[in-house]
């Protein structure tokens, strides 16, 4: 007797279908006596500083998924509006779409209003609406800017709450960075002070932290403009360039000069090769 | 997928473990708190003011999950600013309370925040009213926070009625600076308000300039 199925086309939405994978793989992997493997930590450095006039903001440019780094040099500073800046910790794809998120209504509010946006403002805009999705987008910032009240530096968590601080860092390198602030901070420090003062901060989280790396980008922001060098500082130099017209090239430099290695006996064989046919193929050029 | 897990301490909700004190006095209130803001293992904030201004003469002081009680003293200052133009007049604090009181009742299993509200106003002079979870209560002082653990024997004993001013600050000072050195998640500056008839006076205590007790 034939029997008729219908099949059912697939819902939209999530599929928890690994899900129950990894717990079953989990129980018969504890019956064998292994454990499954511990989740890796992976992240990131961000601080900010404010100077006599202005403020300074700095971030590593790793990315990473697992172990492996997906990207060399990516950009944690993003554009909020032409005087207020924000560096992003967590998770990539959150801080990326609720800065653009954040920008995209302040500049709005700003043709609104017919005036600058404050920096407060964004912290508001930012708190929240990370506060309306309870700590489930993992978004740690960094906000910094000048506006008419001079300039300000903010750190939000993910749960929405914020502080509003001289000097602040975040992500998983931000204890290698505060403790280099925490020793050397000083209040109204010259610009130039406040770049190598971030620069280093950043260099300790690169260095000491595995999930941090690469370069060092920097934003300093005043009143009268923004300086967005990216990278400040290459804190690991890869080999050394060939020259500065190949500076193009981004691999470095592997030929070694010849003398380098000493040779010990030279043996040169010709191979003669006989000319067996020869035939010419038109090439169709219509 | 340039995806970057989060570190576990990012995860970790940033607490104010906390120790908050309010005091009433003849014409008056006091009100404490330490300035220490963890997320779990790492202090992310060591000079936070957790006294949080809802109107000229009521404050609040903020203890519990950071991200809930920032959020609710802001909406409180919010409502109290509509209610105080609305009455045309500055607001009670019974009002205040009773607005945090309602936020606290309504989300109970959500937030984790407990404010003491203090203030002073025409009708009643200085009030102290704790609302945790929904409660609303009028006291002579009150205090809260995972700090206040360690200092109910010492308040209980050493609270009298009557103090005067001077008296009610050093007071505070006092339990501040013991529940400082005995709970891990207090610690910092101390910041201390004053509100009376005449304004708010604010005032922040050092870390060295703390009274010390018998072990330092």
């Amino acid at each position: 007797m034939a029997t008729l199925t219908a099949v059912r086309p697939a819902f939209g939405g999530f599929s928890f279908d690994n899900c129950k994978r990894n717990a079953v793989l989990e129980v018969e992997a504890s019956k064998v006596g292994c454990s499954v493997p511990a989740a890796r930590k992976t992240g990131t450095t961000i601080c900010g500083v404010v100077f006599k006039d202005g403020v300074v903001l700095g971030a590593d440019t790793r990315a990473t998924e697992g172990m492996i780094v997906a990207d060399k040099n990516c950009s944690k500073i993003h554009y909020i509006s032409p005087n207020i800046y924000c560096c992003g910790a967590g998770t990539a794809a959150d801080t990326e779409m609720t800065t653009q998120l954040i920008s995209s209504n302040l500049e709005l509010h700003s043709l609104s209003t017919g005036r600058l946006p404050r920096v407060a403002t964004a912290n508001r805009m930012l708190k929240q609406m990370l506060f309306r999705y309870q700590g489930y987008i993992g978004a740690a910032l960094v906000l910094g800017g000048v506006d008419c009240n001079g300039p300000h530096l903010y750190s939000i968590y993910p749960h929405g709450s914020t502080d509003k601080l001289p000097y602040v860092t975040m992500g998983s390198g931000s204890l290698a960075a505060m403790a280099v602030f925490e020793d050397r901070y000083k209040p109204d420090m010259e610009e130039d002070a406040a770049k190598q003062l971030v620069r280093d901060a950043i260099a300790a989280g690169i260095f000491n932290d595995l999930g941090s790396g690469s370069n060092i980008d920097l934003c300093v922001i005043t009143k009268s403009k923004v300086n967005y060098i990216r990278p400040h500082d290459e804190a690991n130099k890869k080999g050394v360039r060939v020259t500065e017209l190949e500076a193009l090239k981004l691999t470095g430099d592997y030929k070694y000069k010849r003398g380098t290695t000493g040779v010990l006996t030279k043996a040169v064989t010709p191979i003669d090769l006989e000319l067996l046919e020869e035939s010419v193929q038109t090439m169709d050029t219509s | 997928m340039l995806e970057e897990a989060a570190p576990e301490w990012l995860s970790e909700e940033v607490k104010t473990g906390t120790t908050i004190i309010g005091i009433e006095y003849d014409g008056g209130v006091v009100l404490g708190s330490d300035s220490r803001v963890s997320a779990g293992e790492t202090v992310v904030n060591r000079v936070m003011n957790k006294l949080s201004p809802l109107h000229d003469k009521i404050y609040c002081a903020l203890s519990g999950s950071a991200a809930d009680a920032q959020t609710m003293a802001e909406i409180v200052n919010y409502q109290l600013d509509v209610h105080s133009i609305e009455i045309g007049e500055d607001p009670q604090v019974r009002s205040a309370a009773t607005l945090v009181r309602n936020i606290s009742y309504k989300y109970r299993e959500e937030l984790s925040a407990h404010l003491i509200v203090a203030g002073w106003d025409r009708r009643n002079g200085g009030q102290v009213f704790a609302t945790m979870k929904g409660l609303l209560t009028r006291q002579p002082f009150a205090v809260g926070g995972s700090g206040s653990s360690y200092v109910y024997g010492f308040v209980d004993a050493e609270y009298r009625r009557g103090m005067s001013k001077q008296e009610c600050q050093q007071f505070v000072v006092n339990t501040l600076s013991l529940a400082m050195n005995r709970d891990g998640s207090s610690g910092g500056v101390a910041y201390i308000v004053t509100i009376d008839e005449h304004g708010t006076e604010e005032k922040v205590i050092l870390g060295n300039q703390l009274p010390t007790f018998f072990d330092q």
